[in-house]
């Protein structure tokens, strides 16, 4: 009973794996938030007599071409790579539930053309969906945010549409028109609120990939444009000085990795939080 | 002065499929009508009815009228129709386990009733709730108040669903198998709630059930449901004492009788047809130790028989549930 009465985010926490995972993106967002603060260096300030060192005490990941220092751009990089994805997976959520739901409750051919609609999106990989909107819309922040939340939207409607279809059925649905609620009450306080956990964890898993898909659109220089640095913005300049200087592109790689699995992790602890309670209700 | 609930000669289909076949049942104020039947017969179509809510299951009334309070809900519109349930109407659905919203606690759910038809204030409206709670004998009501739905037991679940069906002032309670998914005990405990309420607050309470068992502790008379038709209704006394129609008979003989040899507790043979299939004539006649040609042939006509009705054409006579 007292375990339950924290929330499942904090108990995920309690997981070894999800412990560790929450640590670290709690660390990276705080890192990123206090980025001016933490760090001596700014991170577009060039000092190319200082270029290309290794890592040492003074610049303790080294830093790039431009002599600036890659922790603090690491840092910074951070800001621009979780807020991107951060809003652009918000974005998707919310414009998915709103269609699903609208669906579902709708019916007929309204849901038939969101389905057909989504269903032809979600046939494309992500990646191209992203890169071909980017093209359309032009590079940069704003244009990322949304070719990464247009990618993720079929996911979302379809979790969405499908939760509030079997919903629909269920007996305190039933119940409460036979108390006199209406559509509105019913949609807004029964329906959407019970749809709301699977998609939020599907959301946090989708966040990882975001992530990537962020890190890969700043590799091929459609992301944030220079000189705010972005994780993939940082790859990309490294690649072509994997020899020379290898840290470049390996602290950014590492960092992209590390909260993409971390985030998985920590996801994981929060599913098998919430199956506790799915698994209690059940033998209620 | 006409009943409360007044059900005459409705007819029910979904689509093409004639499910109800000319019902005719009513519920006055401090009465509990039981309907009985088999799953299949029509039970809970009938409540649908009642409530007005056949358009959600692509049902409709296609003769016949069913008045509440002296009114036709054929008559009214969506809104007086929604109007009505909850506030005037109550209903109690059948599994108490799924019949709560599962991420709202206890007490918004049973608030949010009288917010919408007595029009309370949140603070007035949680204290009803705890009044409700208190007066189904719910025990440390506040801190039930404060659960979900997961944390409590399926009596106490059912006593909540109550409540809820409570909460709007109601005249009429219908309860579509109240107790069915629950234990034995719990069972015996929610039907003595049922039975106060209706003493103590002067409702009208439709309680459908497939326990004859119930009836005949609770109800002051019995509407007996076979395949979309009524079979028999009237007072429970005098029913339960000679029932008309065999299949009454064969309902009362289901329940298990104090003191009864091991293996002579009877079921009746065979099931309730399809919709898409009923047999000519009367409809229970595969089933009935006494059909005859004439069973097989026409349609028993629905006759009074004492303070009740029956349609059969070889009503029993004798006392007892011997068929």
């Amino acid at each position: 009973m007292t375990a339950l009465a924290l929330p499942a985010p904090m108990r995920a926490l309690r997981h070894p794996a999800g412990g560790l995972a929450g640590g670290w993106l709690v660390a990276v967002i705080a890192a990123a938030v206090l980025a001016p603060v933490l760090s001596p260096w700014a991170y577009d300030v060039q000092a190319l007599k200082d270029a290309y060192q290794p890592p040492s005490a003074l610049h303790w990941l080294g830093t790039d071409e431009f002599g600036r220092d890659l922790l603090t751009r690491l840092v910074y990089g951070a800001r621009t790579s979780l807020s991107v994805s951060g809003i652009a997976i918000l974005l998707s959520v919310l414009c998915g539930m709103v269609l699903g739901a609208a669906a579902a409750w709708f019916g007929g051919w309204f849901d038939r053309a969101v389905t057909t609609v989504v269903d032809l999106t979600w046939s494309f990989p992500e990646i191209l969906i992203a890169l071909i909107l980017v093209a359309i819309i032009g590079p940069g922040t704003t244009g990322t945010m949304i070719a990464i939340a247009v990618a993720y939207l079929a996911q979302f409607t379809r979790l969405t549409r499908a939760q509030i279809m079997t919903l629909k059925g269920e007996t305190f649905i039933e119940a409460a028109r036979s108390l006199g609620a209406g559509n509105a009450h019913i949609l807004l306080r029964h329906l959407l609120p019970n749809a709301l956990a699977p998609v939020l964890v599907s959301a946090m898993l989708a966040t990882g990939d975001a992530i990537i898909l962020e890190a890969t659109l700043g590799f091929f220089g459609l992301g944030a444009q220079p000189p705010v640095p972005s994780w993939g913005g940082m790859m990309s300049a490294g690649s072509a000085l994997v020899f020379k200087a290898p840290w470049i592109i390996l602290f950014p790689g590492l960092v992209v990795a590390v909260t993409v699995v971390a985030i998985n992790l920590y996801g994981d602890a929060l599913i098998a939080e919430l199956d506790i309670r799915g698994r209690m209700r059940a033998a209620a | 002065m006409s009943a409360l609930l007044e059900l005459s000669q409705v007819g029910v289909a979904i689509g093409k499929v004639a499910l109800l076949d000319r019902i005719s049942l009513s519920v006055d104020r401090r009465q509990i009508l039981g309907l009985v039947g088999e799953s299949g017969s029509g039970k809970s179509l009938t409540a649908m009815a009642a409530l007005g809510l056949l358009p959600l299951i692509g049902g409709r009334v296609t003769e016949g009228c069913v008045r509440f309070d002296g009114q036709d809900m054929a008559a009214m519109t969506d809104g007086q129709r929604r109007a009505l349930r909850g506030r005037r109407i109550g209903f109690v659905t059948q599994n108490p386990m799924t019949a709560l919203d599962p991420v709202q606690r206890i007490g918004e759910q049973v608030d949010v009733v009288s917010r919408l038809h007595l029009g309370l204030s949140r603070s007035a409206a949680s204290a009803r709730t705890l009044d409700l709670l208190t007066q189904l004998r719910i025990p440390e009501a506040a801190a039930v108040a404060d659960a979900f739905p997961h944390q409590l037991s399926g009596g106490m679940k059912q006593r909540i669903v109550i409540a809820m069906a409570l909460a709007g002032e109601p005249d009429l309670i219908i309860a579509d198998e109240p107790t069915t998914a629950l234990d034995v005990t719990v069972q015996a405990q929610i039907i003595q709630i049922l039975g106060r309420l209706v003493r103590d607050r002067g409702l009208a309470l439709l309680l459908i059930t497939h326990d004859m068992g119930v009836v005949a502790q609770v109800c002051d008379r019995v509407a007996v449901l076979y395949a979309g038709r009524l079979a028999e209704e009237g007072p429970v006394g005098p029913i339960f004492a000679a029932p008309a129609h065999p299949y009454t008979a064969a309902l009362i003989g289901c329940i298990p009788q104090e003191g009864m040899a091991r293996g002579s507790l009877r079921g009746i043979p065979g099931a309730v047809p399809s919709a898409l299939a009923f047999p000519p004539g009367c409809r229970f006649h595969p089933r009935c130790p006494r059909a005859t040609d004439l069973c097989r042939a026409t349609v028993p006509p629905l006759l009074a028989r004492g303070e009740g009705r029956a349609a059969c054409h070889h009503p029993g006579h004798g006392a007892g549930a011997v068929p």
